[in-house]
């Protein structure tokens, strides 16, 4: 999907009252262009004076929410899945759809994005099948895309692991010289908030500063890290750390699409650019639990998260294309029944699916293979064919 | 295919064994659709909703509300085909089989393993559609449906297998009280089944072992970790062959028969903790109990004095604050009752772990206050509020639980006078802490109403003898009566 620019520039300040009025009471300025009530706001500035607008086409407004819908409803999928026994774990992104299609989709082609575990909906912008991380979860494979191909990193389980993975590529990225133009690379790396207290993200920022990487720092901060709040994680708004590291760090409403898709846009652009790293702080909150195996009920109570409800992301969306009349009610339910059949399709596609073989685990140590490990393999399949014809 | 759908309790996360029923959310008869939320089950991590993983209607239900079901087991009965008339008979292959009735539990369990011991390999009981490899994530092997066998005579069928075309099968959705099956604890924790239709659980040398004896690994019941057959499994497998086939066929189906159709609900968890205790306590300690009855008008003067001074504004003050310091004095001048008896000696502890018995929403938890004896009022005063907030949120720690000395239990805030506690195991006495009450009462030679309590002392007598023990009381008494004569003659 191709996406209009966003028209950046860093000047005037003519839309500052209105970002002001549209942020949170109490909370810091955080970049909105679409108010939970679906009132779009035509341009905001960061902290640094920087104006965010984002100017798309009717369709790709729909596009959009289209987006939003198909990778809440698949994600719903898989965690029903998880309930009836088909994977043995699922993090669900519930709530996160519009940080992570706005900032999915703002990614070009040649930008590479390193995930954690949660980010479904980036790799669905990516045009990777959604079926994937579900082999992971039901532990029938590595994940199974290719990283290179779809510019799109594995899954990383590992708090915070990607932020330094994603430092050296970019670090790569600018060794080899492809950036300072138009069509330079990018590099984008995810993570959560409670992974900013990980020692490895710290470290990134040192180096992503410090060598003038062109990567962008995408904090989810869904308000918990686990069972941890916020509060137990920093004592500022956690975008003000990167002034500490040297790169611009912005604030931007993580449930609004169109804000975290021209946030994230510009962060990218300067990044291609030349112009170094920088921080990006969406703030959201995660509806469901951590995991399947998590139990939110237990640390949070109901009043927030019905806060919450208040501020969802396809509601938003919905509404603004409702009062702009840009769509109807037959477009809504056409994307609901297109959710559906996608989803029934990706329940098939996840029962079907094959165990692997044991022999399989030898595939992909090596790309090449090596003398040793073929004849480990040789030497395994020698062992296994010994009990054919006995039980397993 | 069958058309009768089994589902299994999945790990619901990573690693669990079991779940509680919580609600069901649907009943027998009802029409489901995909993904509807039938049931809430609560395990050790998280309570949960699970989705219908097939549409159609609610044949069975297998366990009520309350029961403790071990991952891999079956939980409910969906007919996928509900508009395709009654269930044939022909199809159950019972009769032919010379099976006993079956219900309808265990028509999925029949069709798909018809021969006793028989393995179909890539078959998980009846729940996976089509001919695919379906092992559960985690727990296929050991608890597939396909063990289930036929149940035997012992109760009359509750429902045919050909139920009616209008009324299709709502079958037994009560488990049945039969005779009691085997001994829970008796059993080994998991029991392994050789005769499911997954794999059969076994690490590569003792495959090889059991090929080179010639042993059929899938006739063994495994007896390592979640039901894996070990190497000594197949060498006593293979030292007593006759013996070992009997046994693996009879074991499993009916333990697993058993935790079908009986409305047993496991003791476990704050509920199995506080059983074993108070038993061991009120079997091997012999306890004795005391009564004391104390006016303590002057003590509740006293702390509405303590709350209007500034320090103490932002403070809880109870009345339980000074029976702990009363406690806590009393111990000073008689350290033998805080003690435990240890079979040849008996320790006594210079430090005082004060328990404090809370009633919370998962039982009767006792946290304590680690060496209470050395904090100030103030102190003791934070530390029991702060004691009481984490056990009723939940978050009271094992640590908070361990290592009790002495115990009060609060039981006035349920409005009664006084009870006979029984003693927290290495414990030598706990306190009862009864309602404090406006009576008439005998006061300076009158009769004047006068806010009064009953103090009940629980001993252990192997230690404490009636004349320490009722020392011991009569000084908390003397304390609550008049506290601050009691701190001037003390300390």
């Amino acid at each position: 999907m191709a996406k209009g620019d966003p028209g950046v520039t860093s000047r005037g300040r003519r839309a500052a009252p209105r970002s002001k009025r549209a942020a949170v009471a109490g909370e810091p300025e955080l970049v909105q262009l679409l108010t939970p009530e679906g009132e779009r706001i035509e341009s905001a500035l960061g902290p640094d004076g920087t104006e965010y607008r984002v100017d798309f086409t009717d369709e790709e407004y729909r596009g959009l929410y289209r987006d939003l819908v198909l990778v809440r409803k698949l994600d719903a999928e898989a965690t029903a899945l998880q309930r009836q026994g088909e994977l043995g774990l699922w993090a669900s992104l519930l709530g996160q759809e519009a940080a992570q299609v706005g900032s999915g989709r703002a990614l070009r082609a040649q930008d590479m994005a390193f995930p954690t575990y949660r980010e479904h909906g980036v790799l669905y912008c990516r045009g990777i099948d959604p079926i994937m991380p579900l082999g992971l979860f039901r532990g029938v494979d590595q994940g199974g895309w290719d990283p290179n191909e779809f510019k799109f990193n594995m899954y990383t389980i590992v708090i915070g692991a990607q932020t330094l993975h994603a430092t050296g590529y970019a670090m790569g990225v600018a060794m080899d010289g492809k950036t300072g133009s138009d069509d330079g690379e990018a590099v984008i790396a995810y993570f959560g908030d409670g992974a900013t207290s990980q020692g490895d993200v710290n470290e990134a920022f040192v180096w992503a500063s410090v060598f003038n990487t062109p990567l962008v720092f995408f904090c989810q901060n869904n308000q918990y890290a686990i069972s941890e709040p916020l509060e137990r994680q920093t004592r500022v708004p956690l975008y003000q750390r990167a002034g500490g590291f040297g790169f611009p760090g912005v604030r931007v409403d993580g449930n609004d699409v169109l804000a975290s898709y021209a946030v994230t846009r510009h962060a990218l652009d300067n990044a291609r650019h030349g112009q170094g790293p920088s921080l990006i702080e969406a703030y959201t909150y995660r509806m469901g639990a951590h995991t399947t195996s998590d139990d939110p009920t237990r640390y949070r109570i109901a009043s927030e998260v019905e806060a919450w409800q208040a501020k969802d992301p396809i509601a938003r969306m919905k509404a603004f294309l409702t009062r702009q009349q840009l769509a109807d009610e037959s477009f809504f339910a056409e994307v609901d029944e297109q959710a559906r059949a996608e989803s029934v399709h990706l329940r098939e596609r996840v029962l079907a699916m094959p165990n692997p073989e044991p022999v399989t685990m030898f595939d992909h140590v090596y790309p090449n293979g090596s003398p040793e490990l073929d004849e480990q393999r040789a030497q395994f399949t020698k062992y296994l064919e010994s009990f054919e014809g006995s039980a397993h | 295919m069958s058309r009768i759908k089994e589902f299994n309790l999945p790990d619901l996360g990573e690693g669990l064994t079991e779940g509680e029923i919580l609600a069901w959310l649907v009943k027998v008869g009802d029409v489901i659709e995909l993904n509807q939320p039938i049931v809430e089950v609560e395990t050790a991590k998280a309570a949960v909703e699970i989705p219908a993983k097939w549409a159609g209607q609610v044949q069975a239900i297998f366990h009520p509300e309350g029961a403790t079901v071990e991952v891999g087991t079956p939980i409910i009965a969906i007919d996928t085909d509900p508009g395709a008339g009654p269930i044939e008979e022909s199809t159950t292959g019972a009769p032919a089989a010379g099976l006993p009735t079956p219900s309808a539990a265990s028509l999925a369990a029949v069709e798909i393993a018809p021969e006793e011991g028989m393995v179909e390999p890539g078959l998980i009981g009846g729940v996976a559609p089509g001919g695919r490899t379906a092992v559960l994530v985690g727990y296929g092997p050991r608890n597939a449906p396909a063990k289930r066998r036929p149940r035997k005579g012992a109760i009359p069928a509750q429902a045919g297998p050909a139920p009616a075309a209008s009324a299709p099968a709502p079958v037994a959705q009560t488990p049945a009280p039969v005779a009691p099956a085997p001994a829970a604890p008796a059993a080994p924790a998991v029991n392994g089944t050789g005769r499911s239709g997954g794999p059969v659980l076994a690490k590569p040398p003792v495959r090889k072992l059991a090929k080179d004896l010639g042993i059929d690994l899938t006739a063994l019941t495994g007896s390592g970790p979640l039901g894996s057959i070990t190497r000594e499994d197949v060498q006593r497998a293979a030292s007593a062959p006759a013996a070992a086939e009997p046994l693996a066929a009879a074991a499993p189906a009916a333990a697993s028969f058993g935790a079908d159709r009986e409305q047993r609900i496991p003791v476990k968890g704050v509920r199995k903790l506080t059983a074993e205790n108070m038993s061991r306590s009120a079997f091997t300690a012999p306890h004795v109990t005391e009564f004391l009855t104390v006016d303590v008008t002057r003590a509740m003067k006293a702390l509405d004095r303590l709350r209007e001074r500034r320090e103490w504004r932002e403070v809880r003050i109870s009345p339980l604050l000074l029976v702990a310091k009363a406690v806590l004095l009393a111990v000073k001048r008689h350290p033998m009752v805080n003690s435990t008896w240890a079979g040849d000696e008996i320790v006594v502890k210079d430090y005082v772990n004060l328990g404090i018995a809370a009633a919370t929403e998962r039982g009767l938890i006792v946290p304590n206050v680690k060496d209470a004896g050395r904090l100030s009022l103030r102190e003791l005063a934070d530390a029991l509020t702060e004691l009481v907030q984490t056990a009723k949120a939940g978050r009271t720690s094992p640590a908070d639980m361990s290592g009790g000395t002495l115990t009060i239990t609060n039981v006035g805030v349920f409005g009664v006078d006084t009870g006979t506690p029984i003693l927290p195991p290495g414990e030598s006495a706990i306190l009862a802490f009864g309602a404090v009450r406006e009576l008439p009462w005998v006061h300076k030679g009158k009769v004047k109403p006068r806010l009064v309590t009953t103090l009940g002392l629980s001993f252990d007598h192997r230690i404490i003898d009636g004349e320490l023990g009722s020392k011991f009381l009569r000084d908390i008494g003397d304390f609550l009566a008049d506290p601050e004569a009691a701190l001037l003659a003390w300390t």
